[in-house]
């Protein structure tokens, strides 16, 4: 329980940070953050942003990961764990779209521009549907979880191609891409530490909020599941005597 | 086990020359989608860059008109079990992947006449590099259609399900072919579109080791 309070400060806090906290020239006090050209004002979306992208690619990690277990133990938990991250990684990569799409409006003047971080995670949205739209279609749990898992495993093994075919393809506009002259790599020079800290305190802050989610997730698809067989069985008993 | 491989293909080979499913909707599919772009054109001539694109756009939704088939049919004529008694994964596999190679070669083969015909733009400058890429994006074609006809079929044969669960798949294929075929035109040289070309070798040996070892799982129930 006390974790959850804590947990919940901390969100809080980096929210109120995160908004509040003035971006000026020349920080002199702790809560001033430096001012980074070519992002200006727009460099705030980092602290909510980047937490959203980041828990995309851990949940769609840990989904893979669950789904490989599964395959080798043939457990239908693993596969309740696997489904859950994926449809959290589902709900973080529509988060992520959204304020990345909101956020280029503003910087790049349109909402949308396929550039290859844009294009990536339209692809992994497109894995995530494909992914839900089979699992709809089968009846049978044990061939549902088998057949997603092995979707998802080849599904990730195209990933490491669109890290390296994108940005030869597409120019980049990303802050961070290798070609971006003006906003480079800002998280490692030209934050300072009171907006690094407030940066990975929101990393830590959203991590601990998704690993909860999931555990919750994961435990009601389980319990769901159990639930259904049991009244499967009883109204089949029922039938028969 | 490639002999076994061989008597499965020619199995699925003599069914389809008795048949001519795949090669009738497949030749019909070909015509029907070079028409609707050649009547949507009109008299325009479009560009290099848009020629290349809608020419891997045919092979794309040609292939998947026509790939399903592979697995699908065992399916549909309650083939599977006889198929899992007699052969190991591995080998239904290869059967199927070499029936549906020789079936992307065909078909991609009359794409490609098609549009050195029909197309004004489709100018081939550096023949050995369009060559290589016809070559290797086929086999990649072949192998991640067959790999998602396997899990369509276990599935129950949903047909509109085929283009949804391949097309993520194929994206960073595509996408370096469409670049590949644009560099052809543009008459690059073999060492400037080194990078590309590696990706598509990549990409195929990958597809191929991760199919062949997922298989197994979607083969036995």
């Amino acid at each position: 329980m006390i974790w959850k309070i804590f947990l919940f400060i901390l969100l809080v806090f980096v929210s109120i940070a995160g908004i509040v906290f003035p971006i000026v020239e020349n920080p002199s006090t702790w809560y001033e953050f430096p001012l980074i050209p070519g992002l200006e004002e727009n460099a705030k979306i980092i602290f909510f942003h980047v937490p959203t992208a980041w828990l995309l690619v851990i949940a769609f990690l840990m989904s893979t990961v669950f789904s490989f277990r599964y395959l080798r133990n043939k457990n239908l938990n693993e596969d309740a764990k696997a489904y859950s991250a994926a449809q959290l990684g589902m709900v973080f990569s529509i988060l992520a779209t959204v304020t990345g799409a909101v956020w280029a409006k503003f910087a790049w003047g349109q909402f949308w521009s396929w550039d290859p971080r844009q294009t990536s995670i339209f692809a992994i949205l497109l894995i995530y549907g494909a992914l839900f739209a089979l699992r709809s279609s089968i009846e049978s749990e044990d061939k549902r979880a088998t057949l997603s898992a092995v979707y998802s495993l080849i599904a990730f093994v195209t990933v490491p191609f669109f890290i390296f075919v994108m940005p030869r393809i597409m120019k980049g506009l990303h802050p961070g891409s290798a070609d971006d002259t003006n906003a480079g790599p800002v998280v490692d020079f030209q934050m300072n530490s009171s907006m690094q800290l407030i940066f990975f305190l929101s990393l830590i802050g959203f991590t601990i909020l998704y690993l909860w989610m999931w555990r919750v997730g994961y435990r009601s698809i389980i319990i769901r599941d159990k639930l259904n067989k049991q009244q499967i069985i009883s109204t089949a008993s029922g039938q028969g005597g | 086990m490639i002999a076994k491989s061989y008597a499965l293909f020619k199995k699925d080979f003599s069914s389809e020359l008795r048949t001519r499913y795949a090669i009738n909707s497949l030749a019909m599919f070909i015509i029907v989608a070079i028409s609707v772009i050649l009547f949507s054109i009109g008299n325009e001539t479009i560009n290099e860059s848009l020629t290349g694109g809608l020419f891997w756009v045919v092979i794309f939704f040609t292939a998947m008109s026509g790939l399903a088939r592979a697995f699908v049919s065992e399916e549909e004529r309650g083939t599977t079990l006889t198929l899992q008694l007699i052969a190991s994964p591995s080998t239904v596999f290869s059967g199927k992947l070499i029936f549906n190679l020789i079936l992307v070669f065909c078909m991609n083969f009359v794409i490609a006449v098609l549009y050195s015909a029909l197309f004004e733009k489709f100018v081939v400058q550096n023949f050995t590099l369009f060559f290589v890429t016809f070559i290797l994006g086929n086999i990649g074609l072949a192998v991640a259609s067959t790999i998602i006809a396997a899990i369509i079929a276990k599935a129950g044969a949903k047909g509109t399900l085929y283009p949804v669960l391949s097309f993520p798949i194929l994206l960073p294929l595509i996408l370096t072919c469409v670049q590949l075929t644009l560099f052809s035109f543009d008459g690059t040289s073999f060492e400037e579109a080194q990078f590309e070309l590696a990706i598509v070798v990549g990409y195929d040996v990958i597809m191929l080791t991760a199919s062949y070892m997922l298989f197994d799982f979607i083969w036995k129930d």
